[in-house]
């Protein structure tokens, strides 16, 4: 049921859609965006991509196990709050190591620090988690047959 | 390796055994953390007579446990956790007898019950291990709850969480009228922990653990926690008439039920864990009587019980160990063969039938003095306790002589075991006979102190071996005499009682087990059909129930509707309501997903509208993977068209939802909005934030705590559906 038009399309699309969603989840602190939103973009890159090539290929692209992904993304987000509790004692709460505050109070650098990271971690958690649903899901409406079960069927 | 943990509990007995002379001399020694600093509650540990004298039985006792752990499971890889878990118990149980903060006490309590849950249940491939760590677990955790109650009642009344300052305001405690809840709930805590009746049937049960779990836990150590406690708290709540009958009646009809329930017992092991009982009902009676003299034989009875119940433990553990079983009637004869063991069987079960020169005499001494002296009633104190003691006379016959003597009978070839099995069980034996011989330091150094903690005043603990021909002594010799008499016609007896059927608290708990079993069934049977109409159904039945309560409960005005808005709104509202209707009346399923998809569509552009960018945003990606899984469902789904019968149920719940949501939205309007918190948001986004999105500001930073919550259920989520999706895949297989 593979496409051409949409595996073309889908090679220039799903990077497009990975470059807007890091862009989205880049400036989301100052304008619309943020890590949930930036999340469902990637989402929708990969999911053309697992739609024109299939799950597999979808897959080997991520290289690492969406779950997975999104525990690490889960794990920026604590490791984000813990950061907080280091540094001011109190947990999530945000630390600029970029930022310096002059004389006026008027505040300078580049604003990157563990709420980015928290951003990051929900980011990662919304790409991991509806991946990991929509493959699973995928897989069992319509398995794509893989190695060993063609060599069992060989067999038997 | 595998010798570390008896190392290390040998290291903390010999530190606690340094406290002896100043806490002998009546000092105590305490340590406290700041923990809830706001509530009161903090890390405070207290060593003073009492405390010291159960770390020296969970540390000492402890050593010689790990080290015949270690020798027991010597070929079996699941030693590490069990000596891992032991060693978590030893410590849940020491910091619940040092523990001077009645919050750190529940804390230590809950932790012995949850290293006991998993112990027991060690050999979780049994169906039995498991069922019976369920019920140690039921009951110990409910009567672990009732005592959390009872502690706060007495913390909030007292104003301190300090145990030592509790028990000085005794009689303020024993005047008010928190006392009676207090007690009860104190009570419920002690007598399931310590397997009192009602709750005696979980201990005979914990025995499914491996045996030196059943001789550290379920006999010299964890058990006694609810004893230790009653002991802690006799100064604060002692000494009324409640306290005094509850303990008397339900220690003595513990002490009968497991003296009878062990002599029928077939399993060795089990017939000791009766004999517990009846250690534990002794206990609590004596503590129950209020008096002095009461007090000092419970002191005194604990660490005899102790002693010989962990050694005669560790004996059926070589027993089964080495002659391949511990059914009475399979053992026999084996004295030849196993010197060693049945010199410690033997001088343990002395100690137990209360033979002299042992300790147990002193103690049964002790006991039947302090008994015929009850406050409660002499006879029946006495009566029960003679009664009991026969008994064990006849128990201590059938755990240290049967095995031993007359014809042999084993599964394998017996022989002494090695020596990490033996030195264990042969050093308790032996000090039992030690402070029989010596018994004056004991009473000084030890018990004394102890006493002190119980009474609540100084006590003075003097000991003899020989105290004359009184009437305890009397009392004694009847015992060996009837306790000899009946292990001579114990076959008949055992018959007898096995024959009987009674009866007892289990059946209780297995009748309210399974009513709750099959409460759950029907209510599972009646919310979860398992059919995704029936579990909407009810979510939104459910809330609409709870909107219209709302409504008609609060006087609610509703303000007359504005209409004066721009032409363009009305498009996107036409064009929702549009794809509703086509949602309900279309046969095809891929129509009805897509015009649920322009009803997403729609609300999406009204945020937009409104300037809430990053919720249509948000909106309209969602709207879109909605249509995403559907379509890979519907590739599962028949193809047939959907049925459009009308359902006049479905009908009026979806007008009761809509309606009511409808009228909460008008009321909304109607009332004032407070600006308060867009305002706080809108001043302090940028300067304290850095950004001035305010939705991802408050998402990432002011309410991070929240969204933590919510990525995390997003991940439980995403793992619960891909397991359900691939349990399903390899079902199809």
């Amino acid at each position: 049921m593979k496409s051409l038009i949409l595996s073309v399309a889908s090679r220039a699309l799903m990077p497009t859609l990975l470059i807007v969603s890091f862009y989205v989840l880049w400036r989301g602190h100052n304008e619309p965006g943020g890590g949930f939103i930036g999340g469902l973009v990637a989402v929708l890159g990969l999911v053309i991509m697992s739609k024109a090539e299939g799950v597999r290929a979808a897959r080997d692209f991520l290289r690492i196990e969406p779950l997975s992904l999104a525990a690490i993304g889960l794990g920026c987000s604590v490791v984000s709050g813990v950061w907080g509790y280091i540094v001011y004692g109190t947990v999530l709460k945000g630390v600029w190591p970029f930022i310096t505050v002059a004389a006026d109070g008027s505040k300078s650098g580049l604003p990157v620090g563990s709420i980015f990271l928290f951003d990051l971690g929900v980011y990662l958690v919304v790409i991991g988690g509806v991946l990991g649903m929509l493959f699973a899901m995928e897989e069992v409406v319509a398995p794509e047959p893989d190695e060993d079960e063609t060599r069992d069927g060989g067999a038997g | 390796m595998r010798f570390l943990p008896a190392l290390l509990a040998f290291m903390a007995t010999a530190w606690f055994w340094s406290f002896l002379p100043a806490i002998s001399a009546g000092e105590t020694r305490s340590w406290a953390w700041a923990w809830l600093p706001d509530q009161g509650v903090e890390l405070a540990l207290r060593i003073d007579g009492l405390s010291l004298l159960f770390a020296l039985l969970i540390t000492g006792i402890g050593t010689l446990i790990f080290l015949y752990t270690a020798a027991y499971f010597r070929n079996d890889d699941r030693l590490p956790r069990l000596l891992t878990l032991l060693m978590l118990f030893g410590i849940s149980m020491l910091g619940l007898v040092l523990a001077d903060d009645a919050i750190s006490l529940f804390v230590f309590w809950e932790g012995t019950t949850v290293t006991s849950f998993l112990l027991v249940g060690f050999d979780h491939n049994r169906r039995y291990a498991r069922a019976s760590a369920l019920q140690a677990l039921i009951i110990t955790g409910l009567g672990g709850l009732a005592l959390l109650a009872g502690l706060i009642i007495l913390g909030q009344f007292a104003g301190t969480y300090r145990l030592s300052e509790m028990v000085l305001m005794g009689d303020a405690i024993r005047a008010s009228e928190i006392y009676i809840a207090a007690t009860i709930f104190v009570l419920l805590g002690c007598f399931t922990k310590s397997a009192q009746f009602p709750f005696h049937f979980w201990l005979p049960g914990a025995m499914a653990a491996p045996t030196p779990v059943s001789a550290y836990l379920h006999s010299a150590t964890m058990v006694k926690a609810g004893v230790y406690l009653l002991m802690r708290m006799s100064p604060a709540l002692g000494g009324t008439e409640i306290w005094m009958w509850s303990l008397t009646i339900c220690g003595a009809i513990t002490m009968i039920v497991g003296s009878v329930w062990a002599m029928k017992q077939d399993d060795l092991k089990l017939m000791l864990a009766h004999t517990t009982l009846m250690g534990l009902g002794a206990l609590v009676m004596l503590l129950g009587s209020g008096t002095k003299e009461a007090a000092k034989a419970a002191v005194l009875f604990l660490l005899v019980h102790a002693l010989y119940k962990a050694a005669l433990f560790l004996s059926v553990g070589i027993l089964d160990k080495q002659a391949g079983s511990r059914m009475v009637d399979d053992l026999g004869g084996l004295r030849g063969a196993m010197p060693l063991s049945f010199a410690i069987a033997a001088l343990a079960a002395l100690s137990m039938a209360g033979f002299p020169p042992f300790i147990g005499f002193i103690g049964k001494e002790v006991i039947y003095e302090s008994a015929l002296h009850s406050a409660a009633s002499p006879l029946l104190v006495t009566g029960s306790a003679l009664a009991a003691n026969i008994m064990m006379v006849a128990c201590a016959g059938l755990v240290a002589i049967k095995p031993y003597f007359g014809e042999r009978r084993a599964q394998k070839n017996p022989g002494d075991p090695v020596f990490g099995l033996w030195f264990g069980p042969a050093v308790l034996a032996a000090l039992g006979l030690w402070f029989g011989l010596f018994p004056a330091a004991l009473g000084h150094d030890l018990l004394e102190p102890a006493l002190g903690a119980v009474t609540g005043k100084a006590a003075e603990v003097k000991l003899y071996l020989w105290h004359g021909v009184n009437l305890p002594f009397l009392l004694s010799l009847l015992t060996f005499a009837a306790g000899i008499g009946l292990f001579l016609v114990i076959g008949a007896v055992r018959r007898a009682l096995q024959a009987a059927r009674v009866p007892g608290a289990e059946d209780g708990y297995d009748l309210g087990l399974a009513g709750i079993d099959r409460l759950s069934a029907w209510v599972t049977r009646s919310l979860q059909g398992g059919r995704m109409t029936v579990y909407l159904k009810l979510s939104f039945a459910v809330f609409a129930g709870v909107i219209w309560m709302a409504i008609l409960m609060s006087n609610t005005e509703l303000s007359r509707p504005d209409f004066r808005v721009p032409l363009f709104q009305f498009g996107v509202v036409v064009l929702i309501l549009v794809s509703t209707v086509v949602v309900t009346f279309t046969p095809s399923r891929l129509i009805a997903i897509c015009a649920l998809g322009g009803v997403g569509s729609g609300i999406a552009m009204l945020f937009v509208m409104y300037g809430a960018i990053d919720v249509a945003m948000t909106q309209l990606l969602v709207e879109i993977l909605v249509v995403v899984f559907f379509a890979i469902a519907l590739l599962q789904l028949p193809r047939t068209p959907i049925s459009l019968g009308f359902r006049p149920f479905d009908m009026a719940l979806s007008v009761a939802l809509g309606l009511g949501v409808i009228v909460t939205l008008w009321a909304v309007l109607g009332t004032e909005l407070n600006l308060y918190l867009t305002e706080y948001f809108e001043k302090y986004s940028a300067p304290k934030a850095l950004g001035r999105n305010i939705v991802n500001v408050i998402l990432v930073d002011f309410r991070a705590l929240d969204t933590l919550g919510e990525v995390s259920v997003v991940l439980i989520a995403a793992i619960a559906a891909v397991a359900v999706m691939r349990a399903g895949r390899e079902a199809r297989k």
